[in-house]
């Protein structure tokens, strides 16, 4: 594996220009202060009820449930520069995936074309036949987009992280992308815990994101509804980002809903009200396609609305996101972005995929075989870490056994380099010490346009050497700041 | 609104309110086992405290004899009695929870660090160091989780429902500590037709701990600026418009923020609590006790609970879809 890009270091430990004004602050810094300033965010995370919630656990001062998200107080900073790059990269592509999923469900031009082969897509599991032939507002799918973006050192560059590394997908995430209420909570800490950071700096906002999702969800309500009713659907108090389904509710002024307060007449969906019901136009839903509608999907689902989808496919309701997302952001479909984002835009990608192998076809299918070591071999279907092979940790033994595996059934696989993830200085136990991030941008579509907020969500894997950086599994936050020159 | 929404609303106030009385109650006990007095009168008081709620055969299963210690234990960190101040403020800030996106940020940010806080004071052993400090903090927490509502909310339909839970707790619980108060000093009707006492008799420290745990006293002291007699005490808990702790003065509440959320269903339940009010209004203490106390607070009680069934059949679960 390659020696990571750090974020803050340059070769020879040189302090980056984007960073040079936060390091000479930072340096002034009494420790003790830094560690009351941590105290003091997580007092303040605790009192906003900023948690998200564990099942079965239960702590002994009676916080029960619920956990903080550990916040790092070391900001991730990006140049302007390369967020203007980012940003055109993520519009071009957030805009190439909505028109494949228009595609996938009327006319299937691009599998007539051969480029996305047509059982990859139709035999897929988050294909949804339900949808094909319906018409959604302004031809959009996903009005919220989640891109993870990580920074690896250039895979062509030798080790030491010269230049200035290259940005990279990992992945599209276009059902419910969760997060957001931590950008935003994020920089509402730092300014309230190093006010000074901010007249030091030129730090473009990000406090205005609940407004433009409102103007999106608004702008995609069926056609002829001029004062649409929006609300949130969660699954309730109990769910994990129950914190973000209120926070984005009341940030928007709008009602949170549970499955139980929605009802359907008539052809229209109405919200259970002290004034009677009350039509709903707009449903931005956290409640993922399987739930939505008993009398559809899942039987047994208590969080959904019975009759949702017929009301969906005569129009009468939005959905955001659309159903049958899920076709676009799976992973055996990742790799055919770059060549959507050709197809539909006439554009070449100006974000990376990371480079990827598809066993399926004979010739990438020879080079993974003989570099089982170096690579990573996933499942096209596999989620959670299950079904997969990570070269360089795995034992020759364990390599001959996948290698069976994969013979026996190449087209299930894809396989990519050992990316490592780039640092940034993050504040540990220890004190000051570089761990691995990733950064989830967030692109919101309506048919009027596409628009991000400066930077997303950095997460940051707090352990030593982890690149994992879920916030199950010990990951942290960080704010995100992109530099106004 | 959601009717959803409002139920979480109207019982949020709800317990708020009950965690404050119930510290009030547990405190005018407490002080007045400070005075000098038999065992059994102090027994009474703690005895007469679980009757109020109604919960004197749920503590019997848990705890043997009825001292301090035990009634004040199981009133207010037994997360089994749904009456504790820990259950309370518990039930207070889970239904906050499941709207807080419903109420402005000081609102929600109030009742999470109650909690917050409780939990610390109990771990820190707080309560037992001084139960007096530990009360008053708790009426401060339901104070300030009043104002902070009154004084950030939109006055909406959100509001109108909060205060509906208030009231309609408050003369719940105003109307069970005049019960069991005028109730337990006599072992019977204290103004029923036959049995009636010479008011003199009266300790005046157990009618001035009545008008302390409602904040009374001084209360008191203005509006009569007489000796304390129990047929005032009554007159100002019952039938004084102006006194905030009041049947009187709560029902005035109910009524008005009712009307400001009437639907279609809710005309009958309006009537009633109109009803209601207006006895209050033109009621007279000497009618009142001349037909007996506790026969008159028994009917208030019942007519209070089913003002609350109504509420939630029109508001806040309603069965038709």
């Amino acid at each position: 594996m390659k020696a990571s890009f750090d974020e803050m270091h340059g070769a020879e430990q040189r302090v980056r220009e984007q960073y040079r004004t936060y390091q000479s602050w930072l340096d002034r810094q009494p420790q003790a202060q830094m560690h009351a300033r941590r105290d003091e965010a997580e007092m303040i995370f605790r009192r906003v009820g900023i948690t998200f919630a564990v099942y079965g656990a239960k702590d002994e001062d009676g916080a029960g449930t619920e956990r903080l998200i550990p916040f790092d107080l070391i900001p991730r900073i990006i140049p302007k520069q390369e967020w203007v790059d980012m940003e055109a990269g993520l519009v071009q592509r957030v805009t190439a995936l909505n028109r494949f999923i228009h595609d996938v469900y009327h006319g299937q031009d691009i599998l007539k074309a051969g480029i996305v082969p047509a059982e990859q897509v139709l035999k897929n599991n988050q294909y949804r036949a339900e949808m094909q032939g319906v018409n959604v507002p302004g031809d959009i799918y996903s009005h919220i987009s989640g891109i993870d973006i990580v920074r690896a050192a250039n895979l062509d560059t030798p080790a030491g992280g010269a230049g200035t590394g290259t940005y990279y997908v990992l992945e599209d995430n276009l059902r419910v992308p969760s997060g957001v209420s931590y950008m935003l909570e994020n920089r509402k800490m730092m300014m309230r815990l190093f006010p000074e950071l901010f007249s030091m700096h030129r730090v473009a906002p990000v406090a205005h994101y609940p407004d433009l999702l409102l103007e999106t969800l608004r702008a995609v309500a069926p056609a002829g509804v001029n004062e649409p009713t929006v609300v949130v659907l969660t699954p309730g108090m109990y769910n994990s980002a129950y914190f973000e389904h209120a926070f984005l509710a009341q940030q928007m002024g709008v009602e949170l809903v549970e499955g139980q307060d929605l009802f359907v007449r008539g052809g229209f969906v109405y919200m259970r009200t002290t004034q009677g019901p009350k039509r709903v136009d707009v449903i931005y839903r956290r409640v993922d396609d399987d739930f939505l509608d008993p009398s559809v999907f899942r039987k047994d689902s208590t969080l959904g609305c019975a009759g949702l989808l017929d009301v969906y496919r005569a129009g009468n309701i939005t959905l955001s996101n659309a159903v049958g997302t899920g076709i676009a952001d799976d992973k055996s479909i990742y790799p055919y972005v770059p060549k959507m984002i050709e197809f539909y835009l006439g554009e070449k990608p100006i974000l990376q995929n990371v480079p990827t192998h598809l066993c399926r076809e004979a010739e990438d299918l020879a080079y993974v075989l003989g570099h089982m070591d170096e690579l990573v071999i996933k499942e096209v279907h596999g989620a959670g870490g299950y079904g997969m092979l990570v070269g360089p940790a795995a034992t020759k033994a364990e390599i001959e056994d996948f290698r069976a595996v994969l013979k026996a059934n190449p087209s299930n696989y894809i396989a990519q380099p050992t990316l490592s993830l780039s640092t940034c200085p993050t504040f540990v136990e220890a004190g000051i010490a570089p761990r691995h991030i990733d950064l989830r941008p967030y692109v919101l579509s309506s048919g009027k346009g596409v628009q991000t907020v400066p930077g997303g969500l950095t997460r940051v894997a707090l352990k030593e050497g982890s690149l994992v950086v879920n916030s199950s599994q010990g990951g942290g936050t960080k704010d995100t700041w992109v530099l106004e020159d | 609104m959601l009717s959803r929404t409002a139920d979480h609303l109207f019982w949020m106030a709800r317990y708020m309110e009950r965690a404050e009385n119930t510290a009030r109650m547990l405190d005018v006990n407490y002080q007045t086992a400070l005075l000098p007095q038999t065992a059994a009168t102090a027994e009474q008081g703690w005895s007469g405290l679980l009757s109020i709620s109604e919960l004197t055969q749920s503590f019997r299963k848990q705890y043997d004899e009825v001292t301090a210690q035990n009634v004040m234990a199981f009133m207010v960190r037994n997360e089994s009695n749904p009456s504790s101040i820990m259950a309370c403020l518990n039930a207070a800030r889970e239904n906050a929870r499941a709207v807080r996106g419903a109420l402005t940020t000081e609102v929600w940010e109030t009742q999470n660090q109650t909690w917050l806080e409780f939990n610390r004071l109990l771990k820190d052993n707080a309560f037992d160091r001084d139960p007096g400090a530990f009360f008053e903090w708790v009426k401060v927490r339901s104070h300030q989780s009043r104002g902070v509502t009154v004084g950030t909310m939109l006055m909406d339909d959100s509001l109108h429902f909060l205060r509906i839970g208030t009231f309609l707790e408050r003369a719940d619980n105003t109307a069970r500590l005049l019960d069991v108060k005028f109730h337990a000093l006599t072992g019977g009707d204290y103004f029923g037709a036959d049995n009636v006492k010479d008011s003199q008799e009266v300790d005046f420290y157990h009618w001035s701990a009545i008008l302390r745990s409602v904040s009374g006293f001084e209360v008191y002291r203005k509006v009569y600026r007489n000796v304390i007699r129990p047929e005032r005490v009554a007159e100002l808990l019952i039938l004084r418009p102006d006194m905030p702790r009041s049947l009187a003065a709560c029902m005035n509440e109910v009524v008005a923020n009712l009307e400001q959320v009437a639907n279609e269903q809710s005309s009958e339940t309006r009537r009633r609590a109109g009803r209601l009010r207006s006895d209050l209004q033109y009621g007279r203490i000497d009618e009142i006790l001349a037909t007996g106390l506790h026969a008159y607070l028994t009917s208030f009680l019942d007519r209070v609970n089913d003002l609350g069934f109504g509420i939630s059949r029109d508001f806040l679960v309603p069965t038709a879809a």
